[in-house]
């Protein structure tokens, strides 16, 4: 049962509540001067969470402006569900990537479920249907039962969800390291297509036109500041209150179908999810973006629990829901299509001249505030920073070579650890074929999702280095958009732009605030170099417990565009016979390497050095000779460095081998973790063409047909393996780690 | 010959298996709503892929009560062909049309990728364009696609050649390795492999074309040959 | 008003590796004493009190709550206390 008391404004300020809300006594004063008197207890509610960090980034926007967002081909960028680039044909590509990391680590498989659904929403809400999934997953060591316990819980929602709604799940990546041990990180990336007249704005334009809510109905789900809220509800319902929301797929494909086709209507003139913060921040952004106001009655509001108040009801995450903007008197055309689905859609409110945002229950206003001080006029903080003092002990470090005896044994021993191993177990359990688009499915550089109808296709990825990031933030942020667009040209697309997860630690911490401004400077720089726009992102923060903070962890979503199915590249080894070329040379860099890890343990030094206009030149070079015709495969050197890189390049099962001579330090040549290089083989015929075209390409071997790996180092032959063995135990190290068959 | 692929709630390989048939085969096809659906003009029925209704109570239960499948059931009782490709071969199981049940699979996850099968029987009216004992690559993708049936049963459908695909590995658990089956007539097929994700070899096998092919050409010497 | 349980279990020989797991992981706790565990589900109903109560019940049962090629069910009515 409802108490019938709820907490008078008054309370609110003498008992200083709102702090438990999320709000300090900075901002409620604020609220106080934007309201001109004291805000009552839902109106509190509100402010705290579109104020809170993750509706209006207030420590994060002074960095964000920090990213090149703008470019010919953008026609989107950051403020809307997702991002929007032009792909030709009246055609355009929609993506964006959002994290779900608190959620995940109490209940990873909803956590997870859930992500996946909100990224699918924020693509479909801007009238672009998903066609693909991909994400970006950071655990603790593998060796701990906790770890286990998240990995396959997150793994089994993604697949529970992205399964059943029906997009492909096509790539990702997985790091497993000490700092994510009690904080995993779970960003999910859906991109979606879309023809350039249905673009959709979350916008709330048009004097009377109605407001309609459709989907699942409302419960108490994830309602924020649950710790406060004990004075208005009884204790039994508290009990009742899940800690997360519960993803329904079946209904998110419904809502799907239900709003691709109510766009085609023109009496559609906006549309936006209810993600975090629910009916609060569509509602209030909306009509801010608008330029306009908003009334809704939280009466017509569906309700799956009863007596819930609207502070609840403002606030809850529910899932599957949107809300809708559509001209007045055609309400009924697009509720029909929602009832086709067997979804429920009722209008709920109109839009208003006057820019106010006024929620009322039972006859009784409850909240009247202006909206621009919500998303507007939010406070935003300009943080200190500090530089950490490990930053200089690493900076001081001289670059060594680690000492490794048996360079085979080591090789092998890169190919288990979990950060490399085959990734297998977990993309089988995805749908990577659903929508039949996929051309190249997880486990390559980039995934390829063909277009149907046209000659194109679209190369995604998501990358992040997180180590090199921690040893230096600005470095390690130019690697990690540097790293991407390797992939994507790797697999013969021409980058586009990117998404950004970027997920910190506590920014009150002038250190952590140090890493969060570093690395997007360094992303910046890169995004500048390379021409790749910021589009959309999501910013995760206070990922840290026991006052340690995750390494600094900003994932790059990148899609690039093959402008010729032609173009599509293989990162394997295609024909015996064919030679063997790195691009680029290597020297000494271990720091933050994976040798680095598997020998001492933990990472220190500098992170790799890297120089973007040599980056930018080397992938302008191979997308050139790739577009020519003159490679077979292109796969880009990462963690492990060259000797894993060739290992790869040879588990596809089409029974080759290599035979490659370097010279050098053999630890370096073999394991260092030097950037901008490239493994590319090329038919025997068409050598000179490619060199002709890619100026560092030095030629190290050739592909055979023994099914051994075979490198020999200033004439010694260090590495002989079958490469069939090597594939077995980099297939079977994950599932063995968590004791199921391979 | 005209197909209707019907679309049933929670249905996601609606689209690929229309497009499949539509785009690539050339063949004339509706994609119909599952809700007053009119199969009456259709010679053969598509049920897709996907979660119908989430794949609540048992995968293929609650489609399997829609009013459509009494269409279906009628078309099928006239011989027409009808095929269920997955979600669709768990409706048909559902529903009665084939024998039998579809439960978890024995390592209970999802699995998806390319599975090889051996043609068990080339004499049905959708396997006429494979040779007996030929291999083929098809795709799987399913949480649930373990065939159970009892051991009379499955005596049955092997003496009356009713396996018509078996997995070379068997991902899931299926009695006799068993991919897809059909009824005595010989004229409903349901299979757990998805001959319409391998249309087109850019995407990995086209040797589901065949499947489709064998059904137009039998419709043909059936129907237009007959006339 | 009536509350009914519908108990739907697998059929005996039908294998269940989800209560496999639950064995395995019941065993590796160190409850060796667990021989087997089959998962099965359990529907509740509210229902209207009316004629032929459990022949209704049993044709719901029959035509939609369980699958007859793999599974049994069974089930109880009580008073439902809420009403």
């Amino acid at each position: 049962m409802l108490q019938t008391h709820e907490i008078s404004p008054e309370e609110i300020e003498n008992d200083a509540l709102y702090r438990d809300m999320g709000l300090n006594d900075e901002e409620y004063q604020m609220v106080k001067t934007i309201l001109q008197r004291r805000p009552n207890y839902t109106e509190t509610g509100i402010f705290s969470v579109m104020w809170s960090e993750h509706c209006s980034y207030k420590s994060s926007k002074p960095l964000l402006k920090k990213f090149p967002t703008k470019a010919p081909h953008v026609l989107q960028g950051p403020g809307e569900g997702a991002g929007i680039i032009d792909i030709g044909d009246q055609q355009a590509v929609v993506f964006k990537v959002e994290s779900h990391n608190h959620p995940s680590a109490v209940e990873p498989y909803q956590g997870a479920a859930t992500g996946v659904g909100g990224i699918i929403r924020d693509v479909f809400s801007m009238g672009a249907r998903p066609i693909a999934l991909l994400n970006s997953l950071r655990f603790g060591p593998l060796t701990s039962e906790r770890t286990k316990y998240l990995f396959t819980g997150v793994v089994d929602g993604i697949a529970g969800y992205g399964n059943c709604v029906g997009v492909p799940t096509v790539g990702g990546e997985v790091q497993f390291d000490d700092c994510y041990q009690e904080n995993p990180l779970v960003n999910a990336m859906c991109v979606g297509l879309i023809d350039h007249e249905d673009i959709q704005k979350g916008v709330a334009t048009g004097i009377g036109n109605t407001v309609i809510y459709a989907g699942a109905p409302t419960g108490r789900d994830g309602i924020h500041g649950a710790t406060f809220a004990s004075d208005d509800l009884a204790e039994d319902s508290l009990k009742d209150r899940p800690a997360v929301q519960v993803g329904d797929p079946f209904m998110e494909k419904l809502l799907i179908e239900a709003c691709l086709e109510v766009i085609q209507s023109d009496a559609v003139v906006g549309m936006q999810d209810m993600g975090a913060a629910g009916l609060t921040s569509s509602a209030s952004e909306m009509a801010s973006k608008a330029g306009t106001g908003l009334e809704m009655d939280l009466d017509y509001v569906p309700q799956r629990e009863q007596n819930m108040s609207a502070y609840e009801l403002m606030l809850s995450e529910s899932q599957e829901r949107m809300l809708l903007v559509v001209k007045k008197g055609r309400e009924q055309e697009i509720i029909e299509v929602f009832q086709k689905y067997g979804l429920q859609a009722v209008a709920v409110g109109k839009v208003i001249k006057e820019k106010a945002f006024r929620i009322f229950q039972h006859a009784k206003l409850m909240a009247d505030i202006p909206v621009d001080a919500l998303a507007e006029e939010a406070p935003v903080y300009h943080l200190p920073a500090k530089e950490p003092t490990y930053f200089q002990t690493f900076q001081q470090m001289e670059a060594t070579v680690p000492t490794v005896s048996d360079h085979a044994q080591t090789l092998k021993q890169l190919l288990q650890q979990p950060t490399i191993a085959s990734k297998e177990w977990v993309y089988k359990q995805y749908d990577s074929m659903v929508q039949t688009n996929t051309v190249v499915a997880p486990g390559s550089d980039a995934a390829v999702v063909r277009i149907k109808g046209t000659d194109k296709a679209l190369a995604m990825t998501t990358d992040c280095n997180s180590r090199y990031i921690y040893l230096d933030p600005e470095t390690g942020g130019k690697i990690a958009v540097a790293e991407a667009a390797r992939n994507i040209v790797c697999s013969g697309a021409k980058p586009l732009g990117l998404t950004d997860g970027l997920n910190f630690g506590n920014p009150t911490n002038p250190e952590v605030f140090w890493q969060m401004e570093k690395s997007v400077e360094g992303m910046a720089a890169a995004c500048d170099e390379l021409a790749t726009p910021v589009v959309s992102g999501n910013v995760s923060l206070y990922n840290q417990s026991g006052g340690k903070a995750v390494f600094p962890t900003p994932v790059v979503g990148m899609v690039g565009l093959h402008a010729s199915l032609a173009h599509i590249t293989p990162s394997f080894f295609q024909h015996a016979g064919d030679a063997i070329y790195v691009i680029g040379e290597t020297d000494c860099a271990f720091g933050g390497s994976e040798l680095q890890l598997l020998l001492y343990g933990k990472y220190e030094g500098k992170a790799p050095y890297i120089d973007l206009q040599v980056e930018k030149k080397r992938q302008d070079q191979l997308l050139a000779a790739i577009q020519e015709g003159t490679v077979t495969s292109a796969h880009d050197v990462a963690e492990g460095g060259l000797a894993v890189a060739l290992a790869e390049s040879l588990f596809s099962n089409q029974k080759l081998g290599a035979t490659v001579e370097l010279n050098g330090d053999p630890t370096t040549m073999l394991f260092s973790e030097t950037q901008s290089r490239f493994i590319v083989t090329v038919q025997e015929e068409q050598k000179e063409s490619f060199e002709n075209v890619v100026e560092d390409a030095i030629e190290i071997g050739k592909v055979t047909s023994d099914e051994m790996l075979q490198i020999s180092i200033n004439g010694e032959k260090l590495v002989f393996e079958s490469v069939s063995l090597l594939q077995a135990q980099w297939k079977g190290a994950i599932p063995c780690m968590l004791k199921t068959e391979a | 010959m005209k197909f209707a692929v019907v679309t049933f709630p929670g249905s996601n390989c609606d689209k690929d298996m229309y497009e499949a048939v539509k785009n690539i085969l050339k063949a004339d096809a509706d994609l119909l709503w599952y809700e007053h659906a009119n199969l009456e003009n259709y010679d053969a029925i598509l049920l897709p892929g996907g979660f119908s209704y989430g794949d609540y109570l048992r995968t293929g239960a609650i489609a399997a009560t829609s009013k459509v499948m009494q269409q279906v059931k009628q078309h099928a009782a006239q011989g027409k062909p009808v095929l269920g490709v997955c979600n669709g071969f768990q409706i048909l199981t559902e529903s009665g049309l084939l024998p039998g049940a579809l439960l978890r699979n024995k390592k209970l996850s999802f699995m998806c990728h390319q599975e090889t099968l051996t043609v068990e029987n080339s004499q049905t009216i959708f396997t006429t364009a494979y040779t007996k004992g030929e291999t083929i690559q098809l795709p799987i993708a399913h949480g649930e696609g373990n065939y159970y049936c009892d051991e009379i049963t499955l005596q049955e459908l092997t003496e009356n050649q009713q396996i018509v695909f078996t997995y070379q590995n068997n991902p899931n658990g299926s009695v006799a390795n068993i991919a897809g089956i059909v009824n005595k007539q010989g004229n409903v097929l349901g299979m757990m492999p998805h001959p319409e994700r391998a249309v087109e070899q850019l995407l990995g096998s086209a040797d589901g074309l065949r499947l489709f092919q064998s059904l137009i050409h039998n419709w043909r010497e059936t129907y237009v040959a007959n006339a | 008003m009536k509350k009914v349980m519908v108990h739907i279990t697998l059929k005996a020989g039908v294998l269940d590796p989800q209560g496999k797991a639950i064995q395995r992981s019941l065993h590796a706790l160190g409850y060796t004493e667990v021989e087997e565990a089959r998962v099965g589900k359990m529907i509740e109903l509210q229902m209207e009190e009316g004629p032929q109560l459990e022949t209704r019940i049993t044709e719901m049962c029959d035509k939609l709550l369980a699958n007859p090629v793999i599974e049994n069910y069974q089930f109880t009515i009580e008073e439902d206390v809420r009403s």
